[in-house]
């Protein structure tokens, strides 16, 4: 077994008064795809959005390459999000006035690319997911199935370490949500990427190399288990 | 589906008369299809072979009925054995799921870590399944697909006992 | 209207107010906007009364008989006249004597005060009353016998007395008879430049509070939108969700009318306690005028239901959301360029026919001349953003960002800037007239404020023998440093050959003081100068001339003796000319006339407080008819004065109205866009790129806006200027004012909106829906 990537440790949340996370543990490993499963309000996404530094845990801690991202500061945080990490959500993702390629190519700017290597880096990575032929087109005149895979192409495009997705088929129908896994996960497997999946659908979860389950703010690693 | 566990299962709580073991049975986890009293010796003196009950007492009269059978403690090892080990994910499976989380509730185990070693069983066999489809043709990925929505079937019903397993505790225990 | 038709606008009218927490947000910052604008209007139809007001005031207790004589009957009254200032306020005042049996009495006294008693405005009496009126009540230290009434004064803050007197006679100089007050003549009105000017400004100020009034009915618009999609999700049609939307923003209008009218009459309870550019006006001389008031009152809803329609037309409202239509329209020019060219057209007529002396002009023509090159602007504006912005491509990504988004939805960004646009637009037209008008309203006097500060005018009761006397207690003054004294006297010449009738000067002084007159070179008292001015007539020595003194006329020889000296620049007069006596020269009966007035000029300390009402009081105790002046190089008409200020004010209250509209779209649009902002944030957008995105954003409309504005304003200032027949001179420091003043607003809207954008980039955002 590899050394681990990201360590999440005994991870606190609150919003307001409800507890999201109480007590969530996650270990991921370099390359592997680790679908975070539980139901709705259980705190799956609360336990995404602490691993990737977008949320401050109230208490615990989370340990990327050796270095601790909860005690990093928010410019810190940003830097390491653009750089190491990508991410696809379930909806409402791309920029609505940017192009799709403009759009893959939007981390890579934000790090400071130059903007024909970064469109031209873009349209790679459209093509590898099999929508080239929307490059030019505007979110608004594309489908669902289209978006996701634009977005996904958006996490990829500046080759991360670890791809969190969250729900990343939630808006899609059956089939056009295998071939975004499908793509999703070849993609990952093929650059070495990390995924952690956040999904409540067991066939998406299926993508995955393991499952943790997320009940009541806590997560359990039921394969370690049994 | 194994009559013999249920059997250990129901005599855990008390001893019982193979009369009373037929209608727990029966009511319990076969409604509409009451087992034939020839399964219902057969099974009691295999289990008496393997040593896994012992005959508790007589009552007046004749007929196996009249024997009391008590569980021995090779019969609650082989319960609990068989309770914790997952059963091999296929169709049709929720029957003998179901008496097992019932047997547990019964017997005071932990129902919800039978559902939760299940549900692993089952997303393992997705996943291979899964790269099978993933890397078949069309036809296997029709068939993959069958099964993938077999098994997730499967799966949303042990998430959906385990949200309600509480309301299960309560019918099923005195 | 059939019923159907009532009922969906009464279901329309139901949601904007059920639509939850949301909804009644909504509604209430609609209500709370329009109604802004609606109190605004309100006042401004509220002005022409509150002007004919004072006017009638000040026409009712007109006590100036310009010279024409009055006969003493049972009804007369003396009336001196004693204006004065303390500090910077001024301060009408009044001595008044019985002359009748039953004397006529000035409005707002039920009696006339008895000598050395005084009747005082209650703003008087309360300065009086306070520490600050010390210095003051030296001066007016009679008792307070009564207290002026409403019906005589201009306002609630004029500070005004009557004072009693004993001493005053008919022939005294600045004192009057009056048989009764008032008089129908005496109120004057603005000439017609001025009223061109206030015309154009309010014009210029409240066009942009309707567009303000228009885009807070806006207010919300996409969540209303999205409400509507709902309705048409359980089976309204196109037609039923419009009308349900015209329902609900006449609602939204008629709250706003209401609020409107509660903000108006509570304003107007504290008019009575502001005071504004020296004026202070009585809350019940605030009526709004009854047709505007209800054409205001029936035209914003009206306006809510066509800005609402016509909004949605751009808008198709599905059952499952709601799509956006344009974006790849081009916008037509030549239509926008139609009101504009008809605004000039409008004018161009009018070119060279108003002067200060003309009669009066169209105003109509004028409001609608103006009106449409100012709605030229606001129609102008989104074709000029959209044929600028889709030129526009590469840099750093927050501009990118902002480059795209103004390409897909400019007009959402360029209405916001559009009141903006038509403020400047019409206040640097403005801003042009005022730079050329001031100069005719600024008249030099030819004074010189270097060489003496302040100008007393005083009767001496026993004519020149007095003066040593008058000029020690004007030195003895506090602040006073020296005293220049002399007495004016007129000179009548012998009549022309074509009948005219010359007059000159007859400068009466010690040696001392004549030789800061002219260079009389050695000097003793008996001597007599002619001042060489080629620009005055002077009479010859030995000629036969008229002293006239008041009412007094003496004939005089000019000394056989005396010389021709080459003239000096006085500090009051300017150029010096005709003749210069010393009192030996005169007759006595000239000299020592009683009620001779001497005019000293003074020079003070400048480091000295108060001077001005220090030697004020000391006046007053030589002479209550007097006069203190300070020397000035230049006089501001009044009135036009108040013009200019007005306009500073309201263009200030109307660019902070229009910021407000502006914060309020930023943030909605910001709010809408929460989700994206947090998935930004999420794969590591910084702050910065975001906060700059947000300004490029905002200022290429602004800048684009400016630049049509100015070019506008160019060219209304520049037919104002024609109308006028004043030479048209670009005004570039009131143009760079107006626009750093446009963009001050600007830049507060972004700053303000910062913190809400950087609250909408934490990462809560994604945890919605």
């Amino acid at each position: 077994m590899t050394e681990p990537l990201l360590v999440g440790t005994d991870l606190h949340k609150m919003y307001g008064t409800t507890p999201a996370l109480r007590g969530s543990s996650l270990t991921v490993r370099a390359g592997e795809i680790v679908a975070v499963m539980g139901s709705s309000g259980s705190g799956k996404s609360t336990l995404l959005h602490c691993l990737a530094g977008i949320v401050r845990p109230d208490d615990g801690t989370v340990v990327y390459a050796g270095r601790e991202i909860s005690a990093m500061s928010d410019v810190e945080r940003s830097a390491l999000r653009r750089r190491d990490f990508g991410f696809v959500f379930q909806f409402g993702q791309l920029v609505p006035e940017l192009t799709c390629v403009e759009n893959v190519a939007l981390p890579l700017r934000l790090d400071g690319v130059r903007r024909k290597e970064a469109e031209r880096r873009a349209r790679v990575w459209l093509d590898r997911l099999e929508v080239g032929d929307v490059a030019a087109k505007l979110p608004g005149q594309i489908s669902g199935g289209q978006g996701q895979r634009v977005a996904v192409a958006r996490a990829l495009v500046t080759e991360p370490k670890v791809v969190f997705a969250d729900e990343p088929t939630g808006a899609l129908d059956s089939l056009n949500g295998e071939k975004v896994m499908q793509l999703l996960g070849q993609a990952a497997r093929d650059t070495g990427a990390a995924v952690v999946l956040v999904t409540h659908e067991p066939r998406v979860a299926a993508y995955a190399d393991r499952e943790v389950v997320v009940r009541d703010g806590a997560s359990l690693d039921l394969e370690r288990v049994a | 589906m194994s009559i013999g566990h249920s059997f250990l299962g129901l005599l855990e709580g008390k001893p019982r008369h193979g009369y009373d073991l037929k209608r727990a049975y029966d009511e319990r986890f076969s409604p509409g299809r009451p087992l034939h009293h020839g399964q219902v010796y057969a099974t009691l003196s295999r289990l008496l072979k393997n040593g896994l009950v012992v005959v508790d007492g007589l009552e007046p009269g004749e007929g196996p009925e009249r024997k009391r059978y008590a569980v021995t403690d090779a019969g609650i090892t082989d319960v609990q054995a068989w309770l914790s080990q997952p059963e091999k994910p296929e169709p049709y499976l929720q029957s003998v799921l179901y008496t097992k989380v019932v047997l547990a509730l019964m017997t005071g185990r932990p129902a919800d870590e039978i559902l939760d070693v299940q549900r692993t069983e089952h997303l393992r066999l997705m996943r291979d399944v899964t790269r099978r489809k993933t890397g078949g043709d069309l036809a296997e990925q029709l068939i993959c697909d069958h099964a993938l929505f077999h098994l997730e079937a499967d799966l949303r019903w042990l998430e959906l006992t385990a949200a309600r397993l509480n309301e299960l505790a309560a019918r099923v225990r005195p | 209207m059939s019923p159907s038709w009532l009922r969906e606008l009464l279901l329309g009218a139901r949601m904007a107010l059920a639509g939850g927490r949301s909804g009644l947000a909504r509604a209430a910052l609609t209500a709370v906007g329009v109604g802004l604008g609606v109190a605004m209007l309100l006042a401004a139809v509220s002005i022409p009364h509150m002007m004919q007001a004072r006017s009638d005031r000040g026409a009712s207790r007109a006590d100036q008989n310009y010279g024409t004589q009055v006969e003493r009957t049972d009804r007369s009254t003396l009336v001196g006249e004693t204006d004065m200032a303390y500090r910077t306020d001024g301060i009408r005042g009044r001595l008044l004597q019985a002359e009748g049996a039953d004397p006529a009495l000035p409005p707002g006294l039920t009696a006339l005060p008895r000598p050395g008693e005084m009747a005082v405005s209650p703003a008087l009496a309360r300065l009086l009353l306070s520490p600050d009126g010390a210095l003051l009540r030296e001066r007016l230290h009679y008792p307070a016998t009564a207290i002026i009434g409403d019906k005589g004064l201009q306002g609630p803050g004029e500070l005004a007395f009557y004072l009693g007197s004993d001493k005053l006679t008919a022939d005294t100089p600045g004192v009057g008879r009056r048989n009764a007050f008032g008089d129908e003549n005496t109120s004057e009105g603005l000439d017609p430049v001025l009223l061109l000017l206030v015309v154009i400004i309010f014009v210029v100020l409240l066009l942009p509070v309707a567009m303000f009034v228009a885009s807070a009915i806006r207010f919300g618009g996409d969540s209303r939108d999205r409400r509507l999609a709902g309705v048409r999700l359980v089976g309204a049609d196109t037609g039923m969700a419009r009308r349900i939307a015209a329902g609900e923003a006449m609602l939204s209008a008629l709250l706003g009318v209401a609020a409107g009218a509660v903000m108006f009459f509570a304003g107007r309870s504290f008019v009575g306690s502001v005071e504004l550019m020296d004026i202070t006006v009585f809350p019940s001389d605030v009526q709004p005028d009854p047709v505007l008031a209800a054409l205001i009152v029936l035209a914003v809803p009206a306006a809510a239901v066509v800005v609402t329609v016509l909004s949605l037309r751009r808008v198709m409202i599905e059952p499952l959301g709601v799509v956006r239509r344009g974006g790849d329209t081009r916008r037509r020019l030549w239509w926008r360029l139609i009101m504009p060219v008809l605004g000039v057209l409008l004018l161009l007529p009018m070119v060279g026919s108003v002067s200060r002396s003309s009669e009066g002009f169209s105003e109509w023509q004028v409001i609608g001349g103006v009106c449409l090159i100012l709605l030229g602007v606001a129609t102008l504006l989104p074709w000029l953003v959209q044929s600028v912005v889709r030129r526009l491509h590469g840099g750093p990504v927050a501009w990118q960002l902002a480059v795209r988004r103004l390409q897909l939805d400019g007009s959402m960004s360029a209405r916001a800037v559009t009141g903006v646009a038509v403020a400047v637009a019409g206040a640097i037209g403005l801003q042009m007239m005022f730079a050329a008008v001031e100069a005719n309203y600024q008249q030099r006097t030819g004074q010189d404020p270097s060489r003496a500060q302040l100008y007393v005018a005083t009767a001496m009761p026993h004519g020149w023998s007095d003066a040593a006397g008058v000029v020690a207690k004007l030195a003895a003054t506090t602040g006073v440093t020296s005293v220049n004294p002399r007495a004016m006297l007129g000179l009548e010449l012998p009549a022309l050959p074509n009948g005219e009738q010359p007059g000159a000067a007859l400068f009466l002084g010690d040696c001392a003081a004549l030789s800061r007159i002219a260079e009389i070179g050695a000097c003793t008292d008996g001597d007599a100068y002619l001042v060489d001015n080629p620009e005055a007539p002077t009479p010859a020595a030995g000629a036969a001339v008229t002293i006239r003194d008041g009412e007094a006329q003496t004939p005089w020889t000019v000394p056989a003796g005396a010389r021709t000296v080459p003239p000096l620049s006085d500090p009051y007069y300017g150029l010096a000319s005709g003749v210069l006596v010393t009192p030996a020269a005169l007759p006595a009966a000239v000299r020592d006339r009683p009620g001779l007035q001497l005019q000293a000029l003074l020079t003070v300390d400048p480091a000295a407080v108060d001077v001005a009402d220090h030697v004020t009081n000391t006046r007053w105790e030589l002479d209550q008819l007097g006069a203190t002046w300070e020397i000035n190089p230049t006089m501001v008409d009044n009135k036009f004065a108040q013009v200019r200020k007005g306009l500073f004010a309201g263009a200030a209250v109307t660019l902070l109205l229009i910021g407000a509209s502006l914060l309020v779209v930023v943030l909605e649009q910001l709010r809408d866009r929460r989700r994206l902002l947090a998935v930004l944030v999420a794969f590591g957008t910084r702050r910065r790129t975001m906060s700059w995105a947000i300004l490029w954003q905002t200022a290429v409309p602004v800048v684009l806006g400016l630049v049509l504005a100015c070019a506008a304003g160019l060219a209304l200032g520049a037919v104002l200027l024609r109308i006028i027949g004043e030479p048209v001179a670009i005004d570039w420091a009131g143009i760079g004012i107006v626009s750093a003043l446009a963009g001050a607003v600007i830049l507060l809207v972004t700053a303000l909106s910062l913190p809400v954008l950087w609250r909408l980039m934490r990462a809560e955002g994604l945890r919605t829906e």
